[in-house]
């Protein structure tokens, strides 16, 4: 099993794309900037899954997003924010 | 934000009054539920993302109208089908079969 790619407190895009299978990222989530608020266990790819190609396990990182970036008419306050698991290779480091 | 994939991706959607009661389950779902994980457990189905997969390629019309384990019943139907466990022909009779000893017994 390979070591996580990412660690707590690293900022990450998630990936913009749109495969035409089930995937775990919903659209309003896609191209957003968040923090490694932790990182989680494995589970099998879903993409790959349903493409057949056995059971490939990926790591899941919890991803911290502010409210305020998510929504354009957020009327909460800055420190809000959204946690969502996301698989590793939906997410690349970002500045 | 980006096209929805599927008609389930609607987060961030205004979405009205939320059902919150209770409700006991008939027991046909707790048949598609037990054939869903039968289906797990024999291989024919690898993950839950292929159920979820079937479940995202309803149209619209579909998702919106079905209840969540016709849903799963849909989806489970498809994937069995096109893994080949069994033909939409033996399907259909079965169907078939049921539909008429329902209206034989006056269910419909």
């Amino acid at each position: 099993m390979s070591e996580p790619r990412f660690v707590k407190g690293q900022r990450v895009r998630i990936a913009d794309r749109t495969p035409p299978v089930h995937h775990r990222v919903p659209s309003y989530a896609k191209g957003q900037v968040g923090i490694i608020e932790r990182v989680c266990g494995m589970h099998p790819e879903p993409e790959r899954c349903i493409r057949g190609d056995g059971k490939p396990f990926q790591r899941i990182y919890r991803v911290r997003i502010p409210q305020t970036d998510l929504w354009r008419s957020y009327k909460g306050t800055e420190g809000d924010k959204l946690e969502i698991e996301i698989f590793e290779h939906w997410l690349e480091p970002a500045e | 934000m980006n096209e929805p994939w599927g008609p389930h991706d609607i987060g961030g959607q205004m979405a009205g009054p939320i059902d919150l009661s209770e409700h006991e389950n008939a027991h046909w779902e707790w048949q598609i539920d037990a054939m869903v994980r039968l289906a797990l457990a024999k291989g024919l189905i690898s993950d839950f993302a292929e159920l979820r997969d079937g479940i995202e390629q309803l149209s619209p019309e579909d998702y919106k109208q079905l209840s969540y384990y016709e849903r799963w019943a849909k989806s489970l139907a498809y994937t069995l089908v096109s893994k080949g466990a069994i033909t939409e022909e033996r399907l259909g009779q079965k169907v078939a079969a049921i539909r008429a000893r329902q209206e034989a017994e006056g269910l419909r």
